[in-house]
């Protein structure tokens, strides 16, 4: 069941809602930063080494940790040529003086399926590439979304965290053996993961009638309401989800739409850099620079 | 004042309909909002247009009650306290009753069990002393007639008809009455207190009340109700020809 | 998921859809309010074999006080889907998917119930999904506007949903299960049309920039449409009221 929050992530004093309000009114924010610009992105990429590919993203303050992992598996009944791919989100107690352990709650569940949905509508993963014997064994990849530290925007930090580890990621080296098992060497990897596009949400949160890109957990805690957007990188609208408790008008969400599909090839952008400047440290495999 | 309207005088209307555009005086600003310079009902009840057209005000027909200080209501007790015994209004929240209120006097706690005066499924009529929105109701039965209910049948209606049987300055009221003999009580929680001369009149107080409530949004109920209440007791044998019980 | 074992043809030759539909056609819809006894609003609501019961209880004291909210009510939302609902038999549990979508409902009438009039208190919504034929979360939505209409809630307009699918290539409303399975996008949206909010809206699916402005516009004028018969149903529970001789 779903419940009005009672408990809010964060109370921002009275007066610091009024300044925030005013400033937002000019065009400006409480941090100095434009409505339209995101705050400072820092990848740190192939983070746990654990992972067959992983990445920690710095979004201001926000830390988000994704780490990628291939397991052999089954296919879903309905599509046998076809890999799988599960994505869930954490959000870690150390990330917020009100996030408990335990299960996933509704705002972990909904980050975890907005970036699923971003990913496999778009077809980011080439799935039909990841089959060993049709209807049996498959690869089935699975996306871990930790979130550490809680500064506002958890879904774009995922997001971005989410794109750049999948880029990183390697393919085990994996073999069909005459039983029809499929043996791993987890030690070697032979290969990317096989990604046909590029996604990335851009969230903007609506304050009275001003459009926040970016929003940190401070504003979160007075917009009416936000509305997420995956962007792909031939800008199309690969998803979208309308999340909080206020309303948009029918020119707003056009306005968001516009602005999103901006910032969202600017994002991808900034991880592309990443992943093109990234170098693999020397490990027993023998590929170098992506 | 006034300004543009766009429904009749006792129209029907739902949420989000428009009512009129301009500058009116509204009567039950819960039913009735502005914004701009428009007029919204948010309840599904009739449009109460006043004569000068210059007030708005709308009937809900869907409803529940929720207290306001003086309302006349009658609870069900719910618990047994130390000091006080806590009551089902109908509303969203339970209210209070003190003892010392009732008694009209300090109670000992260790002395006396407060359920010797009233206890679990009692009935009390009552006036709302104090409601505001920090906290629970609190009843008061200092007054003509107030306190334990010890005779008569108390039926429930929807609390947004408790004006319909009450009627314009109580002609529906003083109608039921009148036509029955029986003296009734009407809550402003929705419950009503019936104490009648026998079972029959008492049976058809009750269908008229529920006649009223279905009927409640259609003109011309006050005689339509007489007419009701002459026929059942003619039905029952309670008037001309042949006595009956 | 990728191509889905044996894809039908969505839309034929005559641009008809998989039920005979035109694009921009609603299936039947059938709505009814006071479906339940014990709720304080309920509504049954069908978009073609999507059947789904919504019920409203409060505003009533929260279950848990720590709940409770000093300046309005809390709202509590279930979507649920029984276990018959779908082609297999669903887990009665709570899945991630219903979790998701009970938050997405509750935050599509939040801005239109006037919570601040009844602090302290919780409005429970329960919808329960009874049959699964694509589009359950804006019956879900439409339905529990209704019920809370029903029950006397306050709100500032009605909440109607409908979701727009992009089907072969070609955009169309009010998506079934196989339009829903089978295409290449699932935009789901819900709006308050007198007031022009729109409280609902999610993308499931690839669009390009063109194609989601016609998508939001054809969703809209769907919405239009379920809109006033949300209002005829609620009006029409009252028109049908005959005096009885």
């Amino acid at each position: 069941m779903s419940i009005t929050p009672t408990s809010p992530e964060y109370i921002l004093p009275k007066i610091k809602v009024e300044t925030l309000a005013s400033l937002v009114r000019k065009g400006m924010r409480l941090s100095g930063r434009g409505l339209e610009d995101y705050r400072d992105i820092s990848i740190e990429l192939n983070y746990i080494p654990n992972a067959d590919g992983s990445a920690l993203v710095k979004l201001g303050n926000t830390q988000v940790l994704v780490g990628i992992k291939l397991e052999v598996g089954t296919p879903y009944p309905d599509a046998p040529n076809e890999g799988t791919m599960v994505v869930s989100a954490e959000f870690v107690p150390t990330a917020s003086p009100v996030f408990e352990p335990g299960p996933p709650d509704e705002n972990a569940i909904e980050l975890a399926r907005v970036i699923d949905r971003s990913i496999r509508e778009l077809k980011v993963i080439d799935f039909s590439k990841l089959v060993f014997i049709p209807g049996k064994k498959v690869w089935n990849v699975w996306i871990d979304i930790y979130v550490l530290d809680h500064d506002g925007n958890l879904i774009d930090a995922s997001s971005i965290a989410t794109l750049a580890a999948l880029l990183v990621s390697k393919m085990p080296k994996a073999e069909v053996t005459n039983e029809g098992e499929v043996k791993v060497d987890k030690s070697t990897h032979v290969g990317p993961l096989p990604i046909n596009h590029k996604v990335v949400t851009v969230t903007i949160g609506k304050l009275k009638d001003v459009l926040l890109v970016d929003p940190d957990l401070e504003e979160e805690s007075v917009l009416d309401t936000k509305l997420v957007v995956a962007v792909s990188d031939d800008g199309r609208i690969a998803g979208m989800q309308k999340s909080g408790m206020g309303y948009l008008t029918k020119d707003e969400v056009l306005r968001i739409i516009d602005l999103a599909l901006r910032k969202g090839k600017e994002i991808i952008g900034i991880v592309e850099e990443y992943v093109n400047k990234y170098v693999k440290p020397q490990s027993t495999s023998s590929e170098g620079k992506d | 004042m006034g300004g543009r309207l766009y429904v009749k005088h006792r129209e029907l209307v739902v949420p989000g309909e428009l009512i009129a555009e301009g500058d009116f005086k509204v009567q039950t600003t819960t039913y009735l909002i502005k914004a701009g310079k428009k007029y919204f009902s948010t309840v599904v009840g009739l449009v109460d247009i006043s004569e000068d057209e210059e007030t708005l005000s709308i009937i809900p027909l869907e409803g529940f009650y929720y207290p306001s200080p003086d309302d006349l209501v009658i609870g069900v007790v719910r618990n047994v306290g130390i000091t006080s015994w806590e009551i089902d209004i109908r509303a969203p929240f339970p209210a209070i009753l003190y003892a010392a209120d009732l008694l009209g006097r300090p109670v000992n706690p260790a002395k006396e069990d407060l359920s010797q005066y009233l206890d679990v499924g009692d009935m009390v009529l009552a006036k709302v002393e104090v409601f505001d929105r920090t906290r629970d109701p609190i009843l008061t039965t200092k007054g003509k007639g107030l306190g334990k209910i010890t005779k008569g049948a108390v039926i429930e209606i929807n609390p947004v008809k408790v004006p319909r049987v009450i009627g314009k300055k109580g002609s529906m009221h003083q109608t039921l009455e009148e036509e029955t003999g029986c003296k009734i009580v009407i809550a402003r929680n929705g419950r009503i207190l019936i104490d009648c001369p026998n079972e029959t009149l008492e049976k058809i107080v009750i269908l008229a009340i529920r006649k009223i409530e279905r009927e409640a949004h259609i003109p011309g109920l006050t005689d339509r109700i007489k007419e009701f209440i002459l026929k059942e007791k003619v039905r029952r044998g309670l008037l001309g020809g042949s006595e009956r019980g | 998921m990728g191509q889905k074992e044996g894809k039908p043809k969505l839309i034929d030759e005559n641009g008809r859809r998989v039920d005979g539909r035109k694009p921009d056609e609603l299936r039947p819809i059938k709505m009814q309010v006071g479906v339940l006894y014990n709720a304080n609003g309920s509504a049954l609501v069908e978009y073609g074999n999507t059947k789904v019961l919504a019920a409203v209880y409060g505003p009533r004291e929260p279950q848990q006080r720590h709940m409770a909210l000093p300046y309005r009510a809390i709202i509590r939302c279930r979507y649920h889907m029984a276990p018959f609902s779908t082609h297999e038999r669903k887990s009665p549990a709570p899945s991630r998917r219903e979790i998701e979508l009970s938050k997405v409902i509750r935050e599509a009438l939040e801005p239109v119930v006037m919570t601040e009039m009844f602090p302290r208190t919780s409005i429970d919504i329960f919808v329960e999904v009874l049959n699964a034929d694509g589009g359950t979360r804006t019956a879900s939505v439409t339905a529990a506007s209704l019920a809370l209409a029903d029950a006397g809630i306050p709100m500032k307009d009605l909440v109607a949903g409908v979701a727009v699918g992009k089907v072969d290539g070609v955009l169309v409303l009010d998506i079934n299960e196989v339009e829903d399975m089978y295409g290449e996008a699932d935009m789901p949206v819900a709006a308050a049309p007198s007031l022009g909010m729109i409280t609902l809206l999610q993308l499931n699916g690839v669009l390009t920039h063109e194609e989601f402005k016609q998508a939001l516009d054809l969703a809209l004028k769907g919405i239009r449409q379920i809109y006033e018969m949300q209002r005829e149903t609620l009006k029409r529970k009252y028109l049908e009221v005959k005096v009885e001789e």
